[in-house]
């Protein structure tokens, strides 16, 4: 009974694992729509100006961002720029995921995401190396994937600069990204981790999960320059150090001192609420 | 999870530059062609260059010094830039090298006459060509990893004379042609460069060409006044769509300002907000006119905007300083570049935070 019943277990698995995709272990093709039962209002609306509570930044973002003046974004060389790879999951808007197959092997060479208001970024699957670090950056920068079982894990290079919240917080392009794709029947969840050795005193970590919507379409959102203020030309909004008038615009909607609301990695961890209760006065 | 246990989990491997450098080259020897009467002699050395594929004809060595651009095509060779005196053997290498990358990668014209005299085989076996010359060099300053490699460089290459173009001149011929604002030609001159430096057609006005395409397109210089200096050139390749900036916009220094010789912030600015004014996106403010800038990687206009901001930036709040009196140890004190010094700052450096800082009060602080 024994030497019949080897065989057939060998036979069942060889079975199995030729049933196996030789490259993906989990389709992640589709329309899939943000879930945002946490974060809505930062999501949509946006976080208040000056709240960087829990983001792991460094003096020089915090002071980048105490320079920035949301009218920059009517510049003409703004309106048009697309959430970054390590935001887009942290905004309002729907990817779809579709596949490039070669034909003749039937490998999947890439996987494309498509997000509305954004540019196609492809995620090469097929073992190509990263550019040499005097190419060209780009919006979705350059990101190759491989298989962690049947978790996706993404590697991006070559980004260019750009934000991690709507708030004038900064992320440099010399910034790597590290995504991990964990895909549970209709839900994907999707860690995204920025490691910035320019803005970050660590590296940056968000969850965010995403629902199957089959009959979800993204449209098409070409964007078009126009002269949205009359200004000099080379004018660029921004303010004077230690002088913008919103910088405590957050401490004052949540009556927190403003120390706490400036982030830095410490007001990562639990132990930054008993250094907020010590910064609040009378106790 | 600590920081530290994620970023470990980042193998070495990622860290690191992945994808070979497209062209590695390494120098030869000794070039021939340094036998010319007065042409400094370039010893081989083991400094690579990094060569990027911009568009069309147009690359760009990243390692000699400043950036360097090159148009290598059928006509032979274009610089925008010499690159450091001490690297001129390497840039000439890698030049050679994508040469041959270029040949291999070229199929050989078809026969379509004589079929029964013409074997077309011959046209694989034999279709090897020499590399063509460098023929021009075109300096965007007087920067010494601008014009350092201009007498070696020229020693190397030739310009093809005759007909109206002087061809009863014995040297005419002699070295590849240089081009410039005159005002490169007075710097070299008061340096006491070898003569094989110099500039051989110099401008003057708002901007000069070339007379005729070059590997298939026009060349334009175009005059940027007071930016680094005087004598700031950029130079646009209108068929490839790439500009070529010179030492007022870079990727990984704050722009290197020459006060004594005419530079100027707002020169600087000016410059940027002009690439800005040429250059068109492909798309959401990336790609289309690529642009090659002094230093570090290649570019777009949506790299220059981020660039032209910041400099603006700092450049408003120095003189905000200014006008409330500040003195410049002062305005020094306050560091007003510290939200970018992680991109820009070069410390260890000869053109530091500070020595930016310094030349934007000076520029705009009030003559005495």
């Amino acid at each position: 009974m024994r030497v019949k019943t080897v065989p057939i277990i060998v036979a069942l698995v060889a079975a199995a694992l030729a049933a196996r995709p030789a490259a993906a272990q989990m389709d992640i093709s589709g329309q899939w729509a943000p879930v945002m039962d946490e974060d809505r209002d930062e999501r949509v609306s946006g976080p208040e100006l000056g709240e960087f509570m829990g983001m792991p930044i460094n003096d020089a973002a915090r002071a980048r961002a105490e320079l920035w003046d949301s009218s920059i974004q009517s510049l003409a060389e703004w309106q048009c720029r697309p959430h970054g790879v390590d935001y887009i999951t942290r905004g309002p808007s729907q990817p779809f995921i579709t596949p490039e197959i070669d034909p003749a092997s039937r490998n999947l060479i890439a996987y494309h995401f498509e997000w509305l208001r954004s540019v196609d970024r492809p995620i090469y699957m097929d073992g190509r190396p990263h550019p040499g670090p005097n190419e060209a950056h780009n919006w979705a920068g350059f990101s190759t994937g491989q298989w962690i079982g049947d978790v996706l894990r993404i590697h991006t290079t070559h980004l260019k600069e750009d934000y991690i919240r709507r708030n004038g917080l900064p992320r440099s392009d010399r910034a790597e990204v590290v995504e991990y794709l964990i895909r549970n029947e209709d839900v994907i969840t999707w860690t995204t981790i920025t490691y910035d050795p320019v803005y970050l005193e660590e590296p940056l970590i968000r969850t965010s999960e995403f629902q199957w919507r089959p009959n979800q379409q993204v449209p098409p959102y070409p964007c078009t320059v126009v002269t949205e203020v009359n200004r000099e030309p080379g004018f660029v909004p921004h303010y004077f150090p230690g002088e913008n008038p919103y910088a405590r615009e957050a401490a004052d909607v949540y009556n927190l001192p403003i120390e706490a609301t400036r982030g830095g990695a410490e007001t990562m961890y639990p132990e930054f609420k008993q250094r907020i209760q010590e910064l609040i006065p009378g106790r | 999870m600590g920081g530290k246990d994620l970023e470990n989990r980042m193998t070495k491997q990622e860290l690191k530059p992945r994808r070979p450098k497209t062209v590695t080259c390494v120098s030869v020897g000794i070039l021939t062609a340094a036998a010319l009467a007065g042409a400094p002699r370039v010893e081989a050395q083991d400094d690579a260059i990094d060569v990027v594929r911009v568009r069309g004809p147009i690359y760009m060595l990243v390692g000699g010094g400043g950036n360097v651009a090159a148009s290598i095509g059928d006509d032979g060779v274009l610089l925008v830039d010499s690159g450091s005196a001490d690297m001129a053997g390497a840039v000439l290498a890698a030049i050679r090298e994508t040469q041959e990358l270029q040949l291999m990668g070229r199929d050989p014209d078809p026969l379509r006459w004589g079929a029964e005299g013409r074997l077309s085989v011959l046209a694989y076996r034999d279709g090897y060509q020499p590399p063509k010359p460098v023929r021009y060099i075109i300096n965007t300053s007087a920067a010494e990893d601008r014009v350092g490699g201009n007498a070696a460089i020229r020693a190397s290459g030739v310009t093809f004379v005759g007909g109206n173009v002087a061809g009863a001149i014995a040297d005419a011929g002699v070295g590849a042609s240089i081009y410039a604002r005159e005002e490169v030609l007075f710097r070299l001159v008061e340096r006491g460069e070898v003569d094989l430096a110099y500039p051989t057609d110099t401008y003057y006005g708002s901007s000069y060409k070339i007379s005729h395409h070059f590997n298939g397109e026009g060349v334009r210089m175009i005059h940027m006044p007071q930016a680094t200096s005087d004598a700031d050139t950029l130079v646009y390749f209108p068929r490839s769509d790439v500009i070529v900036t010179g030492d007022f916009f870079s990727q990984t220094t704050y722009p290197i300002i020459d006060l004594e010789h005419g530079g100027s912030i707002d020169g600087v600015i000016d410059a940027l907000n002009y690439v800005l004014e040429i250059a068109i996106p492909e798309f959401r403010t990336e790609g289309g006119t690529m642009v090659v800038p002094g230093r570090g990687r290649l570019s777009d206009s949506a790299d220059v905007g981020y660039y032209r901001d910041m400099v603006t930036i700092v450049r408003n709040n120095v003189q905000e300083m200014i006008d409330r009196g500040w003195s410049l140890e002062q305005v020094l004190a306050e560091r007003p570049t510290k939200a970018y010094d992680g991109l820009y700052a070069n410390e260890s450096g000869d053109w530091t935070a500070d020595d930016f800082v310094t030349a934007v009060y000076r520029s705009l602080e009030p003559a005495q």
